[in-house]
């Protein structure tokens, strides 16, 4: 299968400290590639990179071909950012309906995709009134406009009730059968089986890089949680000589 | 640049204006209710009240257009609506003039609520017509979008933004002849005035009030207002970055 992004060394510095420490790392095309690590490992950080928003110091970040933050992906690649980027001051209609056209689409697709997050019966609500879960799904509805080859998602599920969390992770998987690329991140562990592939980072480093299925297979444990912490340990004694010479 | 995706973005802006009650009321009142204020000050109707009240009228949708983009443009940085629209099809300029179209449709009407309050209710008189005064105010809120949107890029916080008011309003206002005639300043105050938009502005009123037919000097100053305004909105473009550390 073809990468639909492709991140080789990525190394990136935020308010002059290493966030990144050269990441490499792929997602092939048409999967739902879950970004997991707990706060402050620079999920937010590599997301930024990935929708070319972000400077960064060495490395490069491919997304269908074309360089991260190129001019062609502009339509391409839908991104929600972790904080809910929409205006508080507009219904969550006129919101929708105002990214939709910026990708050239009329009022009938900003329908859908507001159906499409379960939020019609609140189209007509300001943004501002509605609950933080509800506001992530406004956010959500702007990306998923014109169906993008490619879904940044940074924390979509935080906040969510249980019943629509699942709605959302079946949504997220019937856009990737339909040909979408998803990256979604989360400190969540429990939605790390969810994914077709997995991403671990902590301290700014890949910790794993595989299928969930491949991962449990590894380290013999069903619990991802587990697989993840028995992971980490191991790389811990591998690095801990090198640390200490430097 | 697409004229579909400026339109969209005017059109954006003033919705969200409009599901802000309170501001559009404080826009349509205030300048009317200053320049009443100023009627009563110079008591009542009179050559004093002419002068200042028709330089008013082009520094009220000046210095609260300025104020009004300066927040909105901080708004969309800090609430992270500008780094989103920045990873979409829309263009920088695109968002600039959609700003600097919709907030000059707000200052047109603004200004034709303070012009009209000026001449039918509180008795200005000026030799030039009503109409261009309305002209010249909308190209002064152009002027005021425009730096807004440039000095916001400088601010990180609303306390920073209402900051520049002193910064880059007053001077403008001290030196436009408004306070002292410009011809009685000394040579170097001059210079500066010479360089503030302002002082073009308010030279161009002036014009109105003296003479009953545009002149050439009016239409030269206008043209000096409206070529800062599009060069504060492309140093403005210059300071929006799709990239950010």
């Amino acid at each position: 299968m073809e990468d639909a992004i492709q991140v080789r060394d990525l190394v990136v510095d935020r308010g002059g400290r290493r966030v990144l420490h050269g990441i490499s790392c792929a997602v092939p095309a048409g999967c739902v590639a879950g970004l997991l690590g707990p706060s402050g490992s620079g999920k937010t950080t590599l997301i930024r990179a990935v929708v070319g928003v972000q400077i960064v110091v060495s490395g490069t970040v491919t997304v269908l071909g074309r360089a991260a933050g190129a001019a062609e992906l502009r339509h391409a690649v839908g991104y929600v950012t972790q904080a809910p980027s929409v205006y508080a001051d507009l219904s969550v209609r006129e919101n929708v309906r105002y990214f939709a056209a910026l990708h050239g689409l009329g009022a009938a697709e900003a329908g859908r995709a507001i159906d499409d997050v379960g939020l019609k019966p609140a189209a007509s609500q300001l943004v501002g009134n509605l609950s933080g879960g509800q506001r992530s799904r406004a956010s959500l509805a702007c990306a998923m406009l014109g169906r993008p080859g490619v879904l940044v998602l940074d924390e979509p599920t935080v906040g969510q009730d249980p019943v629509l969390r699942a709605d959302l992770w079946g949504k997220f998987h019937d856009l990737a059968d339909a040909g979408t690329t998803l990256l979604v991140s989360s400190h969540v562990m429990d939605e790390a089986g969810r994914c077709d592939r997995l991403l671990l980072i902590r301290e700014g480093r890949l910790v794993a890089d595989d299928t969930p299925a491949a991962i449990r297979a590894a380290t013999a444990t069903d619990d991802l949680e587990a697989a993840f912490l028995q992971m980490i340990r191991e790389q811990e004694t591998e690095h801990a000589p090198q640390e200490a010479t430097r | 640049m697409s004229v579909r995706i400026t339109l969209a973005t005017a059109g954006r802006i003033l919705r969200q204006l409009r599901h802000d009650r309170r501001t559009v009321a404080l826009l349509l009142v205030v300048p009317a209710a200053l320049l009443s204020l100023l009627y009563f000050m110079y008591d009542n109707a009179g050559p004093t009240f002419d002068r200042i009240a028709l330089i008013m009228l082009g520094v009220f949708p000046f210095v609260i257009m300025f104020l009004v983009t300066s927040i909105a443009m901080l708004r969309e940085r800090t609430t992270g609506t500008l780094e989103r629209l920045l990873t979409t099809p829309l263009a920088k300029l695109d968002l600039l003039f959609g700003y600097g179209l919709a907030f000059s449709l707000a200052a047109a009407v603004q200004a034709s609520v303070a012009v009209g309050a000026a001449y039918w209710l509180l008795g200005l008189s000026t030799n030039g017509g009503a109409g261009i005064v309305v002209v010249i105010a909308v190209v002064n809120a152009v002027l005021g979008v425009a730096l807004g949107l440039f000095c916001s890029a400088f601010a990180h916080t609303e306390f920073q933004a209402v900051q520049f008011l002193p910064v880059v309003v007053v001077p403008q206002l001290l030196l436009c002849g408004l306070f002292v005639p410009r011809g009685q300043m000394s040579g170097w105050l001059q210079g500066v005035s010479d360089a503030l938009p302002l002082s073009y502005a308010v030279e161009a009123l002036m014009q109105v009030g003296a003479h009953p037919n545009p002149t050439m000097t009016m239409w030269r100053d206008l043209l000096v207002v409206a070529g800062a305004a599009v060069l504060a909105l492309v140093m403005a473009a210059a300071t929006l970055r799709r990239r950010t550390g």
